[in-house]
């Protein structure tokens, strides 16, 4: 990495890396939103419940690699694989760059161009989605990143891309910047998985164009002392359709960002996300809709469960446009606390203009329902795995928002060998 | 194969009675019934019997074929054969029948030292017993007793304690919610479970479901106690004249 953050809480001085025009101005223009707004400070009223120092700290705290024989996630789809270790793209354990209906270049090369279509994209969606809140870590990000794809599929792809991050340095520093474009009527899905780093920086950036429809499933797991903070932007066209999926096991901060626009009618968005933290564990979805446009369908579903301590975050808002008419907005978040140490903190918000709207939203904390415990119990199951099950349903309906039958079962048996591992 | 002795039980969160010296054999392949006015603490006995929290038990003891098994945990109780139709059967979401029930099964298997069944042996099994009690694929499929009618729910209780096979069945009040052709069905669900090694205790309100599950022995309870213990005619005694005059009788 070129540039290191030089102070904490405050302006970082920054060097922009080398590139192309397009890339050195939306760099540029990052870097000086930075120098505005100052990194994020716990006064921040979207930090006020996740404490940001160790993300914005100039090194990265090590982390432990975590050692495994399990195979990744993922690992049975047939996709384009590509793989990063510690945060800088390795060619050599990648797949080729070719798949029908997509167009897929690195981020360095693409930004060596003097013209290209990412510039319409990189830096631009991020830069839409600071208004009202600013997000300095994504700005930081667009300022220095230099590791990243740029992706354009232009039809249906013939199968997925899947992001494979693997950590090998316990001092490893990333930030990784995906710059993502759906052509008119064109269908993609984008994996991400693996710990990618002792600290990862993370943004991607979506325009779903008419009638195109993306999707994205995330598997966050494996190392228990990473950091990470991501961030996706995204901005969707008439009829379009954009579902996101992240699963979180461990890790001793997450933080993601989910920043979605719609700007033409009649399109639908998913986000949903389903999280197992024992222990030393911080875990924030915080995510932004914005409605500007009519008859569009937004969805987020959040399931957390969470023991020996260990922290949730929900923050979630919907803002309605005035001229959003027949919105329909829908939230859930919901906690799982399976002892007395753990903590779940939700702020849904719902802000609206528009005076024809159906938006709903509901936030709930609890323990494992006794009755059903003794139920299982009674017939036989053993309690911790009776309550395993009951864990498995819980998260499991956050799960369910993903379309991929084959991907859902992954994402499952993924939590059931967190949940093994607790056990042994 | 079950024998109580002197049980006595209050809650755990107040200071409350319920069971006040209840003794009570169960033999080896036999069927008994307890009836009794509502409060008399004939859920709580049940419950107590299968293992759930709240209640403390002050006094006496309850033994499975010679093993008390007041201080095991529900899932040992289950494991040594006790098995608990519950008067409200637990609706489970996000836990598919199927799931539950294989699980179930392997895991009584695993704790008495068994080979676990595979997936193809159970789905055989399970099938043919969901057949008899009239519960076709998609209740299989679905929740556990999610959107089941009370029908539904009381049928796949029965289609449990068939699968697992349990030596000493309680069934709480399993015919509280039934119409007369699903409480038909249930007592022939249970009829067909009757043999030599295994029995029952039947709790119920009503005579009308001990003339589907006849009963080689009827006990009569009250205020935490059995008060009178007799035949199958005592249920009819109940059916005519309510239980003003027995309690009349004993007190």
């Amino acid at each position: 990495m070129s540039a290191k953050l030089k102070n904490k809480g405050v302006v970082p001085s920054i060097t922009v890396p080398d590139g192309g025009k397009w890339a050195t101005t939306a760099r540029q223009t990052a870097a000086d939103l930075l120098s505005e707004t100052g990194l994020p400070h716990r006064r921040d009223e979207y930090w006020k419940y996740t404490d940001p120092t160790t993300l914005t700290a100039p090194e990265a705290t090590p982390a432990a690699i975590f050692k495994s024989d399990e195979a990744l996630p993922f690992d049975g789809v047939d996709a384009v694989k590509i793989v990063f270790v510690d945060g800088v793209y390795d060619a050599a354990q990648s797949d080729a760059l070719e798949l029908a209906g997509v167009e897929i270049e690195t981020l360095a090369d693409a930004a060596q161009k003097d013209i290209h279509w990412a510039g319409s994209v990189y830096g631009v969606l991020e830069g839409r989605g600071q208004n009202p809140v600013s997000r300095p870590l994504a700005s930081y990000n667009t300022a220095v990143s230099e590791q990243g794809f740029v992706i354009r599929a232009t039809g249906k792809a013939a199968k997925p891309i899947s992001f494979i991050y693997l950590h090998e340095s316990e001092t490893s520093d990333a930030v990784i910047h995906h710059t993502i474009k759906l052509d008119e009527g064109a269908d993609l899905t984008v994996l991400e998985n693996g710990p990618a780093a002792a600290r990862i920086n993370a943004v991607m950036e979506v325009e779903v164009a008419d009638s195109a429809a993306f999707h994205h499933v995330r598997a966050q797991g494996r190392d228990h002392e990473r950091r990470t903070a991501t961030h996706i932007f995204a901005r969707l066209g008439t009829e379009s359709s954009f579902k996101s999926f992240t699963l979180t096991v461990n890790g001793i901060l997450t933080r993601n960002d989910a920043i979605i626009e719609f700007t033409g009618d009649n399109a639908h968005a998913t986000v949903a996300g389903a999280c197992a933290g024992d222990g030393a564990f911080h875990h924030d979805d915080t995510v932004f809709i914005t409605h500007d446009a009519v008859n569009c369908e937004s969805r987020q579903v959040f399931k957390k469960v969470l023991r020996n301590g260990a922290v949730g975050v929900f923050q979630g808002k919907i803002l309605v446009k005035p001229d959003a008419q027949k919105t329909d907005g829908y939230q859930i978040s919901q906690g799982l606390l399976l002892d007395e140490n753990s903590t779940f903190q939700a702020k849904p918000e719902l802000e609206i203009y528009a005076d024809d709207v159906a938006c709903s939203h509901g936030s709930t904390v609890g323990a494992i329902d006794d009755t059903a415990l003794f139920y299982l119990t009674s017939r036989g199951i053993p309690h911790k795995e009776a309550q395993d099950m009951l864990t498995l349903a819980f998260l499991g309906e956050a799960i369910d928002e993903v379309e991929d039958e084959a991907l859902a079962d992954d994402l499952r048996s993924l939590l059931q060998g967190w949940m093994a591992r607790r056990h042994s | 194969m079950l024998e109580i002795k002197n049980l006595h039980v209050g809650l755990e969160e107040e200071d409350k009675q319920i069971l006040k010296g209840v003794n009570l054999t169960v033999e080896t392949g036999k069927v008994h019934a307890i009836m009794g006015p509502n409060g008399s603490g004939k859920s709580t006995l049940s419950y107590v019997l299968s293992g759930k929290d709240g209640y403390e038990v002050t006094d006496g003891s309850a033994e499975l074929e010679g093993v008390d098994i007041l201080d095991m945990e529900p899932e040992e109780r289950a494991a040594a054969g006790l098995f608990l139709a519950f008067q409200y059967p637990v609706e489970i979401p996000g836990v598919g029948n199927m799931t539950f029930l294989r699980t179930a099964v392997n895991a009584q298997r695993k704790a008495r030292g068994e080979e676990e069944l595979s997936a193809a042996e159970f789905l055989k099994v399970v099938r043919e017993k969901a057949k008899s009690l009239k519960i076709d694929a998609d209740m299989l499929k679905r929740p556990v007793n999610v959107g089941f009618s009370g029908g539904e729910k009381k049928r796949n209780e029965i289609l449990q304690m068939a699968m697992l096979e349990p030596k000493m069945c309680i069934l709480d009040e399993t015919d509280s919610g039934l119409d007369v052709d699903a409480m038909k069905l249930v007592a022939e669900g249970v009829n067909a479970l009757r043999d030599a090694g295994r029995s029952f205790l039947v709790i119920t309100h009503y005579q009308r479901l001990l003339d589907h599950i006849k009963p080689d022995v009827v006990h009569i309870m009250a205020d935490g106690k059995i008060v009178k213990t007799g035949g199958p005619e005592l249920a009819l005694e109940v059916e005519n004249n309510g239980y003003a005059d027995i309690l009349a009788e004993v007190a």
